[in-house]
């Protein structure tokens, strides 16, 4: 019936002139016309720094939200051992979560703190008039700005700053999300989060230590140093990672502030269950990855069904692995083998034999700063290893069971810095027996300085249980120069 | 000018800076008051009143923006610009905020850092007290495009990263005037320290939305692409007018100081 009733709708509108078009879509169910629905009441919206998002919206009349934010500019850490000044709304990047339903009145306070160095504004995309509110919202540091919206479009949002120069402002974090629900509130979940990629221009290459400008050639060319969930690498991983338990549904408002880079959205062992596409009304059901604009949003839902650790990405994947763009998901809960049933068989297979790989060498590699003392150098070292070794050897050196050999109170590393030296220098292939079990895998040549292959090593002999070993550049040069 | 002691004092000279001020003002002067005389010319700005070649003629201005030391110097034969007795059209909440007290400057600076959270008033004031005035933009910016070596660095790219880099910097109102290079003027710290006050600040209008200011104007699109050089350039002026259009003139900012200039007097020619 409601089929039919679309049907004729569009057919009186098809033979009708255009000048009744806009009458005719008015009058379907789909588009009520929210901007007379009446508020009732006052309320201070909470809102929530990422991950975190306030409270749903329920079956809560519309009211008149008071919205306070405050920009701050600040310097924070990009990387580790890497540090950036982010221009932030509410002292986060993403800015804090907005969330609204469809016929609120918003007034909304703008504060530039008095430490910073810039006027902002802000434009939300939620908001339906001039410059989304930025032309109402410029505001000098040290001074408060207020003006009032009514959202009248449900859905999920970008806002941002629109100041001169607009690329800059949002290339150094001024992004981040309003939600405007529908009347009676989305669907109820168990779990709710806020992720938002950004893409950041540095005048040091990815990993430089110490504090990095912004570079401004970079964002023009759109070369990103980095591409990040929640505005730093690892914002999402390790004990900062999003969980949920088997069993449960996960609804994650995905954003994407650019300002340049298309995010090609994904969770790695995950199907998304439902995606409102683009943040609007439209729900695809079933998708594996989807695209979020820069400037643009999603909501994906997903029910998790088996435990593990769930990574999600940008599956422009060198942005992941190379750039940042990389989150977790830790699902605990029982087993499904029916579902997913872990390994079943393994063994060697190299058909174009054991040969080493090796990384292609950086022509244009800037000499690192050198770390004098034994801290300085350990904490060189780590930061290396937080780079190049730990995929395989993992954060704490415990390596993965038959394929990748432990370097916590290993005796095969601790008998011989000569040889740890050497693998680090060429690679290694074919078996090797540590703490009493045999691995027998790849590991590829390292293209690393002698500094940091001493600082890399020095920093794993002194982690872990190992035998605190200094490892200096003479000692590498030398096994470099004696192999 | 009546409320200023004419009293004289010897100040050191730099033989090649130029000396000009013999205002009764100049009791208060602390570090040597030196100014630099300007040599005019035309240049293109970024974003001006009409996007076309403006013209500057020779003028003198400050070598550094004006010092705390200098502004409690001003202060203390100027009573109605402290901030008990300051009115509020003239100087809003934020006027002199950070000090200790009427007469004593921010505890987190020192003497020879640049006065701020001082009005537009105020800073025109003490300029009209020393016989001088606020620079206007278009002499402010003339003199800014120069680096160290030459008048008009605006299309080098390194300038301009440079300038990006300043003004990415927080808290710089807490350094001390002189620390940066001295650019091709002689002049000090016009990037890197304070935003400064201009006579006209509030000349070019900018309505917040740059975007919309962009599109709107066809001659600030044709100035601008006929300046022909990379979009760094844009960005670092984009930002100082931006700011300048934030701006009321009563508004005091931590990070918005001023230095003065001066009209060249034609018996002195």
């Amino acid at each position: 019936m409601k089929t039919l009733h679309h049907y004729y709708t569009a057919l009186i509108c098809i033979s009708i002139s255009s000048l009744l078009l806009a009458g005719c879509k008015k009058s379907g169910p789909d588009h009520i016309d929210h901007t007379i629905i009446e508020t009732k009441g006052t309320v201070q919206a909470k809102l929530t720094s990422p991950p975190e998002v306030p409270f749903p919206v329920g079956n809560r009349a519309a009211q008149k939200l008071l919205v306070d934010m405050e920009i701050i500019e600040k310097e924070s850490e990009m990387a580790n051992g890497v540090r950036y000044v982010f221009w932030t709304f509410g002292g986060s990047v993403p800015g804090s979560f907005i969330r609204t339903r469809v016929g609120d009145e918003v007034e909304f306070t703008l504060k530039n703190h008095p430490n910073n160095k810039l006027p902002h504004n802000i434009d939300l995309h939620a908001v339906t008039g001039p410059g989304g509110g930025a032309t109402s919202s410029f505001v000098a540091p040290g001074h408060e700005i207020v003006f009032s919206f009514k959202v009248i479009n449900p859905g999920l949002y970008v806002y941002h700053c629109a100041t001169a120069p607009v690329g800059m402002h949002i290339g150094n974090g001024m992004y981040g999300l309003i939600l405007v629900e529908p009347e009676g509130g989305l669907p109820e979940v168990d779990k709710e989060y806020y992720v938002m990629q950004g893409d950041f221009y540095t005048v040091g290459k990815n990993g430089d230590p110490g504090l990095q400008p912004f570079d401004m050639q970079k964002a023009v060319d759109e070369k990103a140093d980095y591409v990040v969930f929640n505005g730093k690498v690892g914002a999402l991983t390790e004990d900062r990672a999003l969980t949920a338990n088997v069993g449960e549904t996960v609804r994650l408002f995905v954003g994407n502030g650019g300002p340049n880079l298309v995010s090609s959205f994904h969770v790695i062992g995950e199907i998304f269950d439902r995606v409102y596409v683009e943040g609007g009304s439209l729900i695809n059901e079933n998708v594996q990855t989807t695209l979020i604009p820069a400037g643009g949003a999603a909501i994906v839902e997903f029910k998790v069904e088996v435990p593990g650790t769930f990574i999600l990405v940008d599956h422009s994947i060198f942005r992941a692995f190379n750039k940042g763009a990389l989150g977790m998901l830790k699902i605990k809960g029982a087993e499904s083998e029916h579902i997913y049933s872990g390994t079943q068989m393994e063994g060697i297979y190299q058909p174009e034999g054991g040969s080493i790989q090796a990384m292609p060498a950086d022509p244009n590699a800037v000499p690192e700063p050198v770390a004098v003392s034994l801290d300085e150098r350990i904490a060189a070292g780590k930061a290396i290893y937080s780079k190049t070794c730990i995929a395989c050897h993992q954060p704490a050196g415990e390596g993965l069971a038959n394929a990748f050999p432990p370097l916590a109170k290993s005796d095969y590393l601790n008998a011989d810095p000569h040889r740890a030296i050497l693998t680090v220098l060429k690679g290694l292939s074919g078996e090797v027996t540590v703490n009493g079990k045999k691995y027998n895998s790849v590991m590829p040549s390292q293209q690393l300085s002698p500094a940091e292959i001493a600082n890399v090593l020095t920093y794993v002999y002194n982690s872990w249980g190992n035998n605190k070993k200094d490892v200096t550049a003479d000692m590498v040069m030398n096994t470099m120069a004696h192999p | 000018m009546s409320g200023c002691t004419p009293t004289v004092q010897e100040v050191v000279q730099d033989t090649q800076e130029e000396r000009i001020s013999h205002q009764p003002c100049e009791s208060f002067v602390v570090v040597p008051d030196t100014m630099m005389k300007i040599t005019g010319g035309s240049y293109i700005p970024l974003y001006g009143k009409d996007s076309s070649l403006v013209s500057v003629t020779d003028f003198y201005l400050d070598v550094y923006p004006v010092t705390n030391d200098q502004y409690v110097q001003f202060l203390k034969i100027h009573p109605d610009w402290r901030r008990s007795s300051v009115k509020d059209i003239f100087a809003d909440g934020q006027y002199l905020s950070d000090w200790v007290n009427d007469t004593t400057y921010n505890e987190m600076q020192n003497s020879a850092s640049p006065v701020t959270t001082v009005s537009w008033f105020a800073a025109r004031a003490y300029c009209t007290c020393l016989g001088k005035r606020l620079p206007t933009i278009d002499e402010w910016e003339y003199v800014a495009m120069a680096d160290e070596k030459i008048a008009d660095a605006r299309t080098l790219d390194t300038y301009n990263q440079y300038i990006l880099h300043q003004y990415e910097k927080p808290q710089s109102y807490l350094g001390t005037i002189g620390d940066t290079p001295k650019n091709f003027w002689g002049l000090h710290d016009l990037h890197g320290l304070v935003w400064e006050w201009t006579e006209d600040f509030n000349s070019v209008l900018i309505s917040g939305e740059s975007r919309k200011d962009g599109n709107n104007d066809p001659d600030l699109f044709c100035g601008s692409g006929s300046l022909g050089s990379s979009d760094l350039m844009n960005y670092a002026a984009f930002m100082r007018y931006a700011f300048r259009g934030s701006l009321k003139a009563n508004y005091s900012i931590r990070n918005l100081g001023f230095r003065c200039a001066k009209d060249i007097n034609t018996n002195e020619i």
